[in-house]
C-alpha cells in the first residue's frame, strides 16, 4: 500500500468522496436529508457500518471462498445493520421512527459493498477498518452539508432549534418547501459536486466524446 | 491470520486454513459458520434490547395521550402522569366497558383489527382501514373529585399516502372537541404533515361533533358548511387529499360505525 493510514483517512472526505465523486449512496442521502439531527445519526450509523463491515471482511478475506464472497459480505453488513437499528430502537426511538426504513436500506448502500469489495477484500483489517472510517465519514459530511441546508431554508430551524422564525408560527420567514422534499437533495447534491469540481479540477471527467467542428459541405 | 502462509501447515485448523477456499467442503463451512455467528449475534442484540424498545414504544402512545389531553410539557414524568388515566377497553357496537375479556393495559386494539375473531371486513370504509377492530382502548381522564374531565378515543384512517394514527380528545360531554392529534403517519412533509402543525391542531380545540339535533356534523373543508363555524375545522392548504382524509376518518370513528354508542352512553352519564 502507498497511501499512509492518513491518507486513507483524510481521501475520502474530498478528494476521493463516494457521493461527490463516485456517486454512490445517493438514495439514502435523497431521503435522510430533511433534518440535520437525521443526517447526523444516519452519518454515524453508516460510518459505524462501513467501518466494522470493511474490519471483518478483512479478517476473514483469506478464507472467504470467491464463489460466495458477495453472500459472506452480505451476510456481515446485513448483521451490523441489524444491530444498529436494534441500538436506534432501544436508545434513540423519536430518530429511528424518522429513520424507519432507511437505517435498513444501508444494508444496499453501494459504499458498503463498494469498500468491502474493493479494499477490504485485499488488505489487512486495520487499513480496511481505517478506509471504512473515512468513506461513512465522505459520506456522513455530505449528508451533513445537505441536511444543513434544507432544514435551514426548508425548515427555518438547525438541529430542531428555531433560526428563522417561520410564517406558519408567526415569524417572519417564508419557508421553501420544496427543499424538504427529496427532488431538493439531488439539487444541492449536484451543486455541491460543481462546487467540488470547480475547487479541484482535476475530479473532472474526461467527456465520453467531444463536440467537433465540421465544415459543412 | 497472517498473510504470508508457512510453507508446512500442521495441525488440523492450520492445513484447514491453508487450504484452497475455494473448495467445496471449505465453502460450506465458511457459509455455514458465518451464518451461525452472524445469527447469535443479531438475535443477542434483539433479545437484550426488546424490553427497552417496548417501554420506548408503550411511552411514546402515552406521551400523545398526554399531548392530545393537553396535560404534556417537556420534563413531565410520562407514567406518573399516564397514572391518571383511565383505560378501558370499549365494545363499539354496544359502547359496553369489556375490561372483564381483555385487560386494558395491554389489550392491542390495532393488532386485533386483523385477527378475524377480533374484527371485521368494512363494506362501508370512507376511512380506508379494510377491517375494523369490534374493541378499542379508550383513556377516561377524572379530574381530583372524581368526575369525569376528558376521554381521550383512538383513530385512524388513509390520508394521501399513509394510513395516519391518532387520538381525539373530548370533553366530559362527549362532543366538544378538545384536541385531536396523530402520532404517525407518512404524509408530504410541509403538505399533509402539516396535521402536526401546533396551529392547525389548536382550530379543532372547542369545535363540537353533533349538533342539537344529534346530527354528526363536524367537518374538515375549504369553506364553511352550513351547519355553523362550531362544526368546521378549516382544511391544510396545499393538502386536500390529507384533509378529506382526515375528514373521513374522523367522521367514521366519531359515527355509528364508530364511538357513537359510546358517546350516547357517555352523554346519558353512565361512565
Amino acid at each position: 500500500m502507498s497511501q499512509t493510514k492518513r491518507e486513507m483517512l483524510v481521501d475520502p472526505l474530498v478528494d476521493n468522496n463516494p457521493i461527490t465523486l463516485q456517486v454512490l449512496g445517493i438514495c439514502s442521502a435523497l431521503a435522510v436529508t430533511s433534518s440535520l439531527q437525521v443526517s447526523f445519526v444516519m452519518a454515524l450509523a453508516v460510518t459505524f457500518v462501513t467501518s466494522f463491515s470493511s474490519f471483518f471482511i478483512s479478517c476473514l478475506r483469506n478464507q472467504i471462498p470467491g464463489s460466495i464472497r458477495i453472500i459472506v459480505q452480505m451476510v456481515i453488513i446485513a448483521s451490523l445493520v441489524i444491530l444498529v437499528d436494534q441500538v436506534l430502537k432501544a436508545y434513540a426511538f423519536e430518530i429511528s421512527k424518522t429513520l424507519s426504513v432507511f437505517v435498513g436500506l444501508i444494508i444496499t448502500n453501494c459504499i458498503v459493498m463498494g469498500r468491502a469489495e474493493a479494499f477490504a477484500m485485499k488488505n489487512p483489517p486495520v487499513a480496511s477498518f481505517i478506509d471504512g472510517l473515512g468513506n461513512g465519514m465522505g459520506y456522513g459530511l455530505i449528508l451533513l452539508l445537505v441536511g444543513f441546508i434544507r432544514e435551514l431554508f426548508g425548515n427555518g430551524s438547525l438541529f430542531g432549534v428555531t433560526i428563522l422564525e417561520t410564517v406558519n408560527n408567526g415569524g417572519w420567514y417564508v419557508p421553501n418547501g420544496m427543499l424538504l422534499l427529496p427532488p431538493s437533495a439531488f439539487f444541492i447534491i449536484g451543486l455541491i459536486i460543481w462546487a467540488f469540481r470547480t475547487w479541484k479540477p482535476n475530479q473532472v471527467e474526461e467527456r465520453e466524446y467531444k463536440i467537433q467542428q465540421v465544415e459543412a459541405h | 491470520m497472517s498473510d504470508t502462509q508457512s510453507p508446512e501447515p500442521k495441525g488440523a485448523i492450520a492445513k484447514f486454513l491453508a487450504a484452497s477456499p475455494d473448495s467445496v467442503g471449505k465453502t460450506i463451512f465458511i457459509a455455514v459458520a458465518v451464518c451461525l455467528v452472524a445469527s447469535m449475534v443479531v438475535s443477542a442484540a434483539a433479545v437484550s434490547l426488546r424490553p427497552v424498545q417496548e417501554a420506548n414504544a408503550l411511552k411514546d402512545k402515552q406521551i400523545n395521550v398526554l399531548q392530545v389531553a393537553g396535560v404534556y410539557e417537556p420534563g413531565t414524568d410520562v407514567s406518573e402522569a399516564f397514572a391518571a388515566f383511565e383505560p378501558h377497553v370499549v365494545e363499539l357496537s354496544t359502547g359496553e366497558f369489556v375490561d372483564d375479556q381483555f385487560d386494558p393495559a395491554t389489550f392491542d386494539d390495532l393488532a386485533a383489527a386483523s385477527d378475524p375473531e377480533l374484527s371485521v371486513a368494512l363494506d362501508d370504509d370512507p376511512a380506508g382501514i379494510g377491517r375494523k377492530a369490534l374493541y378499542r382502548v379508550v383513556y377516561l381522564l377524572r379530574d381530583d373529585s372524581g368526575a369525569l374531565d376528558k376521554v381521550i378515543l383512538p383513530l385512524h384512517g388513509y390520508g394521501l399516502w399513509s394510513t395516519l394514527y391518532g387520538f381525539i380528545a373530548l370533553e366530559n360531554n362527549g362532543n366538544d372537541i378538545y384536541g385531536l392529534q396523530f402520532y404517525q403517519h407518512g404524509e408530504t412533509p410541509g403538505l399533509g404533515a402539516e396535521v402536526d402543525n401546533p396551529r392547525w391542531k389548536a382550530l379543532w380545540n372547542g369545535k363540537k361533533l353533533r349538533d342539537d339535533a344529534g346530527d354528526l356534523q363536524i367537518t374538515v373543508s375549504k369553506s364553511q358548511p352550513a351547519a355553523g363555524p362550531d362544526f368546521y375545522v378549516d382544511a391544510l392548504a396545499g393538502a386536500t387529499l390529507t384533509s378529506v382524509g382526515v375528514d373521513n376518518l374522523v367522521k367514521f370513528w366519531m359515527g355509528d360505525a364508530g364511538f357513537a354508542p359510546f358517546l350516547a352512553k357517555l352523554q346519558a352519564g353512565e361512565f
